[in-house]
């Protein structure tokens, strides 16, 4: 699994590319169908915000395990442009690109931990951690 | 300097048997090459064969000869499966037994080994190049076939009663669909008058904001050209992360079954399906 682990983001396609791996560990890992759509739609989301903004990136789908507990751990890096205003981008409708502007907030809702380091001018990296329970 | 070439095709042609045979060799000992192992005897040999005159050719024949040749071998090799790094090696040992039976037949010496890399790189790379175009080639050619099908396959638009039609999603939505399912949806709805569209979502694997975006604008648009637009198809799963995500589908009749939206729809345009009693 782990020579599989990330996929490049270039084309609109990679992000099909980067789902379905993400399918495949979550399945892997034991997640029901309910918590797979979850962790899948995040990863669409945090790729295609790679693909839209940054152009090009990586997301990185590891497998964790902490105190016996199980997780999937998603990894969106990037050296785009990076985000001017962490918490205008965290809030619900905010959008720049015309679209729902429900992306980055719902990745933190669709999963249990969220964490965003971005600096402008270098990239964006985001942690996204969805524990087996 | 000249004869170069014509002094390493006649080696080749003097020794075919045994470069091939040393060649097929370090090829099978390969790895994660099946292709070449699994091959009939006969078929191997033959394509051993066909390889090397095509090796050979480049150094005798005309550009043009050459060109259609090393055509007709990629997608020879293509059609067999062969991985374009399986070809590269396969064209790197082939010249390094030459070169090395060069050397020990003593056509290569001290005195001429340098001119003779260069005419072995001149030969080299031109090889490498147009197998990778052609290579290539027939890649492009598969891959622009197979998004015609796609297209084919994708977002039709079906008349099921009167006034009612479904387009149902199956796949991936990108940019492109996207597009064309907006349109084929405009257009059927016009063709065949339809007061109610079902969009029928079972066969979508993740919606996400964008995915929702895009139906969220094609139902606005059927709204445009006087038309309802139905959700239909929705699994619990995506039910919920459409929810978590906080999407709003406030201003869409949704419903979880095909089944129950073409009733919904039915009800819409006041009639219903009703048992027979005989």
């Amino acid at each position: 699994m782990s020579d599989q682990s990330s996929v490049e983001i270039l084309t609109e396609w990679d992000i099909v590319a980067a789902r379905q791996l993400g399918r495949n560990v979550a399945k892997e890992l034991g997640f029901g169908t309910v918590d797979q759509a979850r962790i899948t739609t995040a990863i669409s989301e945090l790729a295609r915000n790679i693909y839209l903004y940054a152009g090009k990136g990586r997301i990185e789908i590891q497998q964790l395990t902490e105190n016996g507990i199980k997780g999937i751990l998603i990894i969106a890096a990037d050296s785009g442009p990076g985000i001017p205003d962490i918490r205008k981008v965290m809030e619900d409708g905010f959008t720049t690109s015309g679209g729902l502007g429900a992306g980055l907030p719902g990745v933190k809702r669709l999963m249990d931990d969220f964490k965003i380091e971005t600096i402008l001018g270098e990239g964006t990296d985001i942690r996204a951690t969805k524990w087996l329970r | 300097m000249i004869h170069m070439n014509k002094q390493m095709a006649q080696y080749i042609q003097g020794n075919l048997t045994e470069i091939i045979s040393n060649w097929q060799e370090k090829m099978k000992n390969e790895k994660d090459e099946r292709a070449f192992q699994v091959m009939p005897v006969e078929l191997m040999n033959q394509t051993s064969h066909e390889f090397a005159e095509l090796m050979i050719s480049n150094l005798l024949e005309s550009h043009q000869a050459y060109e259609s040749r090393v055509n007709d071998f990629a997608e020879k090799v293509v059609r067999l499966g062969w991985s374009i790094t399986f070809v590269t090696k396969a064209i790197n040992h082939f010249a390094e037994i030459v070169y090395e039976g060069m050397v020990r037949e003593e056509i290569i010496n001290e005195g001429n080994i340098k001119p003779f890399v260069d005419e072995f790189s001149n030969w080299i790379s031109p090889i490498r190049d147009s197998t990778i175009q052609a290579y290539s080639k027939t890649w492009e050619r598969t891959v622009s076939l197979q998004k015609i099908a796609l297209q084919e396959l994708s977002a039709s638009l079906i008349p099921v009663f009167e006034k009612v039609s479904v387009m149902p999603l199956v796949g991936t939505i990108d940019t492109e669909r996207a597009k064309l399912i907006m349109e084929n949806l405009l257009e059927g709805v016009v063709k065949h008058r339809a007061e109610v569209v079902l969009l029928d979502i079972t066969g979508v694997p993740v919606v996400d904001t964008m995915v929702a975006h895009h139906i969220i604008q094609a139902a606005d648009a059927v709204r445009l050209v006087g038309a309802k637009c139905m959700l239909v198809g929705i699994r619990p799963e995506i039910a919920q992360t459409i929810v978590t995500l906080g999407i709003n589908l406030n201003d869409f009749t949704t419903t979880s079954t095909l089944q129950r939206g073409v009733e919904q729809a039915l009800a819409w345009t006041n009639r219903k399906i009703v048992e027979v009693e005989d």
